[in-house]
């Protein structure tokens, strides 16, 4: 018999999506009152793991036990009724109801004539809010509150329902310093109480800071679990990053962009909201700048600057060497830029009308015929881009959305290069997109380069952003804190450290 | 070497057969066209004997629903761009007003002006007060549904405006050209330019992206504020049209011209197979929306029913439709 009895264990589980494994044979537990971080690349399998946890998949094969007995979860519900709680990142509140109502949502206290109790629920929840040690106005409509009066709100729902072990997925990444910091209070004060934590993040310093071992996942296999006391930053950001199959997304050697001409683009002292603070960088025709951070550091908010989405608030944008004013998309986008947004199905793709329409979205003035769209026009446009990205399409007639993911974006670039942009700006352009098209699309986009397009492309994954860029920047709470050549950087281990701040 | 891809491909080839054929048309799309042929049929049959299909009835129905086929030219660009007017009955019984009085104190052109500046008026505030500061249409153009009938009915004191110029009339749907009420010619070209502009111009296609996801258009550059302006302007417009029409079949402005009419227009644009939540859109489809419930009516009354009864079926019919034209 083992002496501590693990809050919860995972033995062997397996799990295979449509014939695609997933996982392959994990072991995971975590102690009670212990804070357990869990790290691993884009599919290495954390959140389909943590989705087995609580009842959202089935494994295939393998077991779970709750403070040592086997049971099935089988439900979310059943995961609750195990005592596994989520504190849900994309926040799973209504922002309609008040605190209180959406602590005891679907659990409401009734009073002897079956009416819901909404005193009742105000007094439970603040005794949980004294319990956790924090203020919140259980009164307060949540939609007027902050991001961490959401986060504290979830927690509490969490251990209203007497939740035992709680799963947060990088959950200071919309978290100002000073909210990030009461938040490790918060972590310490329910490690105390006996309530484990499984702390899914990428921050190195964080996972020092609160956890007390960290399981690595990779390719679906555990890889290792260690106490962070026996284990250095540098053998965890190896583990995460692997030996990576040769030759998939390599480095080619590009031709410089001249550095001697007038940049393209010039960006002086560009601050925009909280998260874009004096930021200053140039991008040459034929360039292209790699934008690398960690979640929430500002790089998608500095894309939507550029293109005129968040007001600038102080600093200015050369194109050619003049001065542009960037106050909306249509203004951008005649100064020549395009921004290939970060959501794809949101902002890049009316998903409903067909793959044909969608094309031409931007191009409409270029298929006129008098006041009146040329149907043959548009056809022969929309069949050029097509050919021209190899999107995999019959019938460019039927909607958008029953494109493959990778289909999808490649509609998405197509939509963007028929407008003929100088500077192009990819916000995570290979997200969700198959190893085969994202070598595709970034071979499309050296190509541009080559045209004599300058492009900035953020990405989280790094292998790509090493693949492609001529120079990395490298963000950190709104600021280009490093500007370093391609030749400059070893490897993707080198480029986690210096983004990490190792 | 080749022989198996080829071999391959001749299999994977679809067979065309009537019933592939059948089955791969998404016929929920043309719900309303086999909808309207089905009802026409149904009461041929059953009502040939009191005169259905006499041209005098025929030419009837279309008469009756050219004024609510104008309103709702207007409201499937409402629609389209997953907004709501529900001022356009409203904004027809003002301009009856507005145009008859005018007439009466200056003439007739300048009558026809004043009534489209009601439309400009009326719409531009909507199309303002919704672009602008982000009020939802449905509460902007409920209020002015109030605003535009109490004031037709306060600077009338309820009394209604007789018209005395045979030509305003005649032009505006009392007349004929040839064998054609005026009123038909007038729909028919509102459904036209409306069909035309909404799927073969730019500003269409741009309505249809704004409806479709506001914000992949916004980030395509497209100026959604002003498409929302100018949806919710148009409509007003043509209410105010649609509103000279009541008064030029009519010959006379009176404050309950138009009365209801939005309903009618919304329920015409959503069985024609525009989308209520915006996206997508035709103007042949509401037409044949106006037709079949003008139909509905039509035959209803000549089939006996009392007006409570009528009401009945004709819901009923509507929510059928709809029913069977939603998708998945």
């Amino acid at each position: 018999m083992n002496a501590t009895v693990n809050a919860v264990e995972m033995r062997g589980i397996s799990k295979s999506f449509n014939g695609v494994t997933v996982l392959t044979d994990v072991d995971f537990d975590v102690r009670s009152g212990e804070v357990h971080a869990l790290a691993g690349g884009n599919g290495a399998g954390k959140s389909t793991l943590m989705k087995i946890m609580q009842g959202v998949y089935q494994p295939n094969s393998g077991e779970i036990l709750v403070e040592g007995e086997v049971v099935k979860i089988t439900s979310i519900q059943a995961a609750k009724t195990a005592g596994i709680g989520m504190v849900f990142q994309e926040f799973s509140l209504v922002p309609s109801l008040t605190v209180a109502q959406n602590i005891f949502l679907n659990a409401e206290s009734l009073n002897r004539a079956g009416l819901i109790n909404d005193s009742e629920a105000r007094r439970r929840a603040r005794e949980i809010f004294a319990d956790m040690e924090v203020e919140v106005d259980p009164r307060a409509e949540v939609a007027r509150l902050g991001t961490a009066y959401w986060q504290l709100t979830e927690i509490a729902k969490a251990l209203a329902q007497n939740a035992r072990v709680l799963i947060m997925d990088e959950p200071t990444a919309s978290l100002a310093k000073h909210e990030t910091e009461a938040l490790f209070a918060l972590i310490g004060r329910l490690k105390a109480r006996g309530i484990s934590i499984i702390y899914i993040s990428h921050r190195m310093d964080e996972i020092y800071r609160i956890a007390d071992r960290i399981t690595v996942l990779r390719d679906g296999r555990k890889l290792f679990t260690e106490p962070l006391t026996e284990i250095t930053p540098e053998q965890i950001i190896e583990g995460i990053v692997g030996k990576k199959i040769e030759g998939q997304l390599s480095y080619r050697v590009r031709e410089a962009a001249e550095s001697d001409t007038e940049p393209l683009l010039e960006v002086r002292g560009l601050s925009a909201g909280t998260r874009v603070k004096e930021v200053s960088f140039t991008l040459h025709a034929g360039e292209i700048i790699g934008l690398a951070g960690l979640m929430g550091s500002g790089r998608t908010e500095l894309a939507r600057a550029l293109f005129g989405i968040d007001r600038i608030d102080s600093g200015e944008v050369l194109i050619r060497g003049k001065k542009a004013r960037l106050s909306s998309p249509q203004r951008a986008i005649n100064a020549g830029l395009a921004l290939i947004p970060e959501d794809r199905r949101d902002q890049g793709l009316v998903l409903d009308h067909s793959v044909r329409d969608n094309l031409l979205l931007p191009l409409l003035g270029q298929i006129g015929n008098g006041p009146f769209l040329s149907a043959e026009k548009g056809k022969l446009l929309a069949d050029s881009l097509i050919k021209q990205f190899a999107v995999k399409v019959d019938n460019p007639g039927r909607a958008v959305s029953l494109l493959s993911g990778g289909n999808q974006q490649k509609v998405v670039l197509a939509k963007w290069l028929g407008t003929n942009p100088d500077v192009l700006i990819l916000d995570e352009p290979t997200a969700g997109v198959d190893i085969g098209t994202k070598s595709e699309i970034l071979d499309r986009v050296r190509a541009l380069a080559d045209e004599g397009k300058g492009v900035i492309i953020i990405s989280s994954e790094y292998p790509e952003l090493l693949a492609i860029s001529d120079r990395v920047l490298v963000v950190r709470d709104g600021s280009v804190i490093r500007d370093i050549p391609r030749n400059e950087i070893v490897d993707e281990e080198a480029l986690q450290l210096v983004v990490q701040g190792v | 070497m080749q022989t198996p891809t080829s071999a391959q491909s001749i299999d994977a080839a679809p067979k065309r057969t009537i019933s592939t054929t059948l089955a791969g048309i998404d016929w929920r799309r043309y719900v309303i066209y086999i909808g309207f042929v089905v009802v026409f049929i149904f009461f041929a049959i059953l009502l040939g004997n009191q005169g259905f299909l006499s041209a005098t009835n025929l030419l009837n129905i279309l008469r009756q629903t050219s004024t609510i086929m104008v309103i709702a030219v207007g409201m499937t660009y409402v629609i389209s761009a997953a907004e709501i007017d529900l001022s356009v009955g409203s904004i027809a019984g003002l301009s009856s007003v507005v145009t008859a009085m005018s007439i009466s104190a200056f003439g007739v052109v300048p009558g026809i002006a004043a009534g489209l500046v009601v439309g400009v008026v009326v719409g531009g505030i909507n199309g303002t007060l919704v672009s602008l500061l982000g009020i939802p249409s449905f509460l902007v153009t409920l209020g002015m549904l109030g605003v535009a009938v109490g004031t037709a009915q306060w600077i009338t004191n309820s009394a209604p405006q007789p018209i005395l110029s045979d030509a305003f009339n005649n032009m505006f749907g009392s007349g004929n050209i040839g064998p054609v009420p005026s009123l038909v010619i007038w729909a028919a070209v509102f459904v036209a330019a409306g069909a035309l502009v909404l799927s073969r111009t730019k500003f269409g296609r741009q309505v249809l992206a704004t409806g479709g996801n506001r914000k992949a258009a916004d980030f395509t550059g497209i100026n959604t504020k002003r498409i929302k302006f100018t949806v919710l302007l148009l409509s007003g417009v043509v209410a105010s049209i649609a509103g000279m029409l009541y008064a030029g079949r009519l010959q006379s402005g009176r404050f309950q011209w138009g009365d209801g009419d939005e309903l009618s227009a919304i329920a015409a644009v959503i069985l024609g197979g525009t989308s209520l939540f915006g996206g997508s859109g035709t103007v042949i489809g509401t037409m044949f929306g106006a037709l079949l419930i003008g139909l509905i009516n039509n035959g209803l009354v000549l089939a006996g029913l009392d007006s409570s009864q009528q009401q009945i079926v004709r819901g009923a019919i509507i929510i059928l439709a709809v029913a069977l034209a939603r998708r998945k």
